[in-house]
């Protein structure tokens, strides 16, 4: 895939000094300390890095699910870090997709319902069934979760996800828990909407073989990056292999 | 702590973990063993301490009134075989004038031996000694009336005694096995200002009244075993050429009965009441353990992997129940040994006893203990079974996803009548139809609950409404100490303030259907009644017909009577004459057992001539006190009871209890309601955290994510409240029907507001209940739910 990589000049993120310490009785863990990060628009990030790195902290600040213990984290030009509580939840209704290792879809509701859940409170959505089939699960429509694989699932997260049209997705270990064969269609997937819909995309993973699609991989050591690599040539999901 | 075994730490941990709703469901079950300890206690205590007080004060077994009959009868009536003890005593009515107080009093003299003790009915001196018999003028009343009047040994009131006013002097208070509960005659309810009870020597009350060597009433015990209906009919063949009104036993004994029908309430509501929180906490107790277990599932596994057995494991969540039932037994114990107390101490100001016997039995609280601990284990039951069933490698394993019902699924139609969070909670409400429908049962219980309490009231007004304001619409019924004639009227109608009177006669009767009999009085109204009037099935005045008698709807029923049927009549104070009369109609009457007939026909009935009995008036109530001295100085006149004043008391006696019981039940429905909705809503969090979860970080409000949690309690709250109507109309039938004697009787009537008021103290706690859960919601930790497998 030869797709230019974004522009960095106007960054849809952007992170200066960002520190995150947790208090756990009298031990003070750092999870980051002081991270500096711009990502662009429409640019595929893969964040590598061994657990407690620091990587699922700076995900989470940038979704608006968790707070800096100081510096700043930027969404194009506002300040997250400032967010009020109810803010943060209207941020996260309006730009943001979520992807989860175990998929967190509502076991009560169908793979359309799960995705209407989304649109329903969006301004712009998609139809679910319009999302459902950018994943391939358009025949799979009416099934609950747990009549689906978990391939399967991950695809109906994903499509509940992009219905919104969200300007970001953050996806933390979205294939942890696929085998491969269901692994490639989920990267598919993402890759898909990186392209048609031009979503910005944080993937935190442990899977080396996904780092071969994203423009740029950043590995996390001791809640620093200790080292951003740029993808001049980005491999097709259907290529990589673990 | 070293002294616990590991699993027995995790079991204190879990305790205090979920402290919360083990309190809800402990409170629970406090109520079934309070409710237990209280109705079985009191009942207990009312019934050992009558039973303590007829036995050392010789209460009677047998009644009987008579004209007059000479004391020589003693012999006879003492040798009837299974008559253990006989009294002949005069028994008197009076007016009585008290000190400060302008309306006349009704009393009752009744005479006690010159020396020695009664052999039947016994007084029990409370204070100052018994009145002697060469002293004129002493008297010992009874404690109640004592107390209403301020009166100690040396007081002194007077009395109109056969026509003349005298002065008495109190020499003792006394208590009589025959007067716990006293009531004056034509009053509701006990009025101690009102009536009271003197007992005077033989001789003295003799000489007030020309019976020397005479009595007009008879009293007797019989031996264990005798059988009443044989000394019954020894005794009125006996009395019977004297004008004996025939035997009646303790059945037909106005304290006696009042005291059985307080015994059968609390005996019902022992049977009824804990049924319903044992139930309540058994399901809460299932609820919890099963989401207990569900959440510990690989912990299960661990144990068992590790060498646990399934009994140990099994015991262990047991011992979790177990501990749940201890301290609801705790806590009902202790409040129900409390309010017990409580409740027999009200009963002694409601009852007169010389002593309280409060038994604090230890197997009542083993059988409330027990009852409890067992509700709850059966509720435990299942849970703790399905503990014992699974493998351990099974166990590790995370369980089945939980399949939902295609509900709503595919039709695009409905989903766009509910939003996808309400199509979430309707599916997970669904999902598990008996849970819902046992919480909805649950809470309907509270609902039911507080329209039990709270009927009382609605029934109580519509009872008051009718008996004083469209049957018995007089001010005061005057009645004489002997039938008379209907000049009587005419005098009565002439005393000051009186506007209009009405004559009635009262003929006590037996009446007989086949091999059904009850004593009764045949009241005689005059035509077209104003004041006392007779009232149809549906509450509408009705004309007495010129012939026949109206039977109220109870005596119908008890008789098995319809209308033409024909009953015989024994005319109890005309030598047991009988007769025959057909009925006519059936009426509405909910005191007593009411039969009416027009004056005339029982005139003809009865056979001797136009009679009076009293008179029933209306008042001018500025001529009041002028019509009180006057009839303080009638002679003819033996007793007088006021219906406004009756009316005040009744609503007074009537709405403290109500107002009790009221209080109790809406704390119990409280309890209830707190203990289903507050749980259900903590398994519905603990199951749906994660989801919920899910949806707060998709960007959907506090508000919007606690609505999935609110809109599935709602639904169960509001499905309650016409289920909780039902059942309470249920229960307030069954309390209608319970109270029903031959006293008296409750109509049913439950207002709308009645089912309102109960239902919105039922959604004012649960929405508080659910305000709690809330707030829980708010502080779910996302990123943590998030992260881990369900």
């Amino acid at each position: 895939m030869a797709s230019p990589r974004p522009q960095i000049d106007r960054p849809i993120f952007s992170a200066r000094g960002l520190t995150k310490v947790y208090r756990t009785g009298e031990v003070e863990v750092y999870a980051l300390r002081g991270v500096d990060l711009d990502l662009a628009e429409g640019e595929i990030a893969v964040l590598l890095g061994p657990s407690g790195s620091g990587k699922s902290t700076l995900l989470n600040i940038m979704g608006g699910l968790d707070t800096p213990s100081s510096g700043t984290m930027h969404f194009r030009d506002e300040e997250l870090t400032r967010f009020s509580e109810r803010q943060l939840t209207a941020y996260r209704r309006d730009h943001v997709g979520f992807i989860f290792q175990f998929y967190n879809l509502i076991p009560s509701l169908t793979a359309w319902e799960n995705v209407a859940l989304v649109t329903e409170i969006s301004a712009h959505p998609m139809k679910p069934e319009e999302a459902l089939e950018m994943v391939g699960l358009k025949d799979r429509i009416h099934h609950f979760p747990a009549q689906l694989s978990g391939g399967e699932q991950q695809r109906v997260a994903i499509a509940r996800a992009i219905a919104k049209r969200p300007e970001v997705m953050l996806c933390d270990e979205p294939t942890g828990a696929l085998d491969s064969k269901t692994g490639i269609l989920v990267l598919e997937a993402l890759s898909r909407i990186n392209e048609e819909l031009n979503t910005t995309m944080a993937i935190i993973t442990h899977n080396a073989g996904i780092q071969q699609i994203a423009h740029r991989v950043f590995s996390f050591r001791d809640g620093r990056i200790a080292e951003a690599t740029v993808n001049e040539t980005r491999a097709k999901p259907s290529t990589v292999t673990w | 702590m070293t002294a616990l075994s590991v699993l027995d730490r995790k079991l204190a941990r879990d305790l205090a973990r979920l402290w919360a709703q083990v309190l809800a469901i402990a409170l629970v079950m406090a109520c079934g063993v309070m409710t237990i300890v209280i109705a079985v206690g009191a009942y207990r205590s009312l019934d050992e301490t009558r039973a303590a007080f007829y036995e050392r004060y010789r209460f009677a077994s047998v009644f009987s009134g008579l004209t007059r009959a000479p004391l020589h009868l003693r012999e006879d009536l003492a040798a009837i075989p299974g008559v253990s003890g006989v009294d002949l005593r005069i028994v008197k009515a009076a007016l009585l004038d008290l000190p400060g107080m302008a309306e006349p009093a009704t009393g009752i003299a009744i005479s006690i031996p010159d020396r020695g003790e009664p052999a039947v009915n016994r007084l029990y001196l409370r204070s100052g000694r018994l009145p002697e018999a060469d002293r004129t003028g002493e008297v010992a009343v009874t404690e109640p009336f004592a107390k209403a009047h301020r009166m100690t040994p040396g007081s002194t009131f007077s009395a109109i005694l056969n026509g003349r006013k005298r002065l008495l002097t109190v020499t003792g208070i006394v208590l009589s096995p025959e007067y716990i509960y006293a009531i004056g005659p034509g009053d509701m309810v006990p009025d101690q200002r009102r009536f009271g009870v003197f007992y005077m020597p033989r001789t003295t009350l003799a000489g007030i009244y020309d019976m020397n060597g005479a009595f007009n009433d008879l009293v007797a015990r019989t031996q264990r075993g005798a059988d009443l209906n044989v000394v019954s009919d020894r005794i009125d063949a006996i009395l019977k050429p004297y004008g004996g009104t025939g035997t009646h036993d303790r059945e037909d004994q106005i304290s006696h009965a009042f005291l059985d029908n307080e015994l059968m309430q609390l005996r019902a509501m022992a049977v009824v009441i804990p049924p319903i929180f044992l139930f309540v906490s058994a399901f809460l107790v299932n609820m919890i353990l099963t989401r207990l277990i569900a959440l510990e599932r690989e912990q299960v596994g661990l144990m068992k992997a590790i060498g646990y057995s399934s009994l140990d494991v099994a015991w262990h969540y047991a011992k979790l129940t177990l501990l749940i039932a201890i301290i609801g037994i705790i806590i009902g114990s202790l409040a129900g040994n409390w309010l017990g107390r409580g409740m027999t101490r009200l009963y002694a100001t409601f009852f007169s006893f010389p002593f309280l016997i409060f038994r604090q039995s230890l197997d009542l609280y083993v059988i409330a203990a027990g009852v409890s601990a067992a509700a709850a284990l059966a509720g435990a039951g299942r849970a703790i079974w399905s503990v014992v069933r699974l493998p351990p490698a099974v166990a590790m394993r995370p369980p089945a996803p939980t399949q939902y019902r295609s509900l709503f699924a595919g039709s695009a139609g409905l989903a766009t009548v509910f939003s996808q969070l309400t199509i979430m909670a309707l599916r997970h409400l669904i999902r598990w139809p008996v849970r819902m429908l046992m919480t909805t049962l649950g809470t309907s219980m509270a609902v039911a609950l507080l329209v039990t309490a709270l009927f009382s009231f609605d029934s109580i007004d519509f009872m008051i409404d009718t008996v004083f304001f469209r049957t018995e619409r007089q001010d005061a019924t005057i009645s004489f100490g002997l039938e008379r004639s209907p000049r009587a009227l005419q005098a009565v109608a002439a005393m000051p303030g009186v506007i209009r009177a009405e004559g009635f006669r009262a003929a006590p009767v037996v009446l007989r259907k086949g091999h059904r009999e009850r004593r009764l009085a045949i009241q005689g109204v005059m035509p077209s009644p104003d004041l006392a009037r007779v009232l149809d099935e549906d509450l509408l005045p009705v004309e007495p017909p010129a012939t026949g008698l109206m039977v109220s709807e109870r005596v119908a029923r008890l008789l098995h009577l319809s209308i033409g049927d024909r009953v015989e009549i024994e005319l109890l104070e005309k030598g047991h004459r009988i007769v025959e009369a057909p009925v006519t109609s059936i009426v509405q009457s909910y005191v007593g057992l009411a039969v009416y007939m027009r004056l005339d026909a029982l005139d003809r009935l009865v056979g001797d001539g136009p009679r009076l009995s009293g008179v029933r008036v209306s008042i001018d109530r500025a001529k009041l006190d002028d019509l009180y001295a006057a009839v303080k100085e009638t002679p003819a006149v033996a007793s007088i009871a006021l219906q406004g004043v009756s009316r005040g008391r009744f609503r007074e006696t009537i709405g403290e209890n109500i107002t009790i019981m009221t209080t109790v039940y809406t704390l119990l429905a409280v309890i209830i309601t707190f203990g289903v909705v507050y749980n259900s809503a903590r398994i519905q969090l603990s199951e749906r955290a994660r989801e919920l979860a899910s949806l707060r970080v998709m960007g959907f409000t506090r508000g919007e994510v606690s609505s999935v949690l609110l809109i599935e309690l709602g639904v169960i709250v509001l499905l309650a409240q016409p289920l909780g109507w039902a059942l309470g109309y249920g229960f307030s039938w069954a309390v209608v029907r319970g109270f029903e004697s031959d006293l008296f009787r409750i109509p049913l009537v439950v207002e709308r507001a009645t089912f309102a008021i109960s239902s919105l103290v039922v959604l004012a706690v649960a929405v508080v209940s659910a305000l709690i859960v809330r707030r829980r919601i708010d502080r779910l930790d996302l990123v943590r739910v998030l992260k881990t497998r369900e």
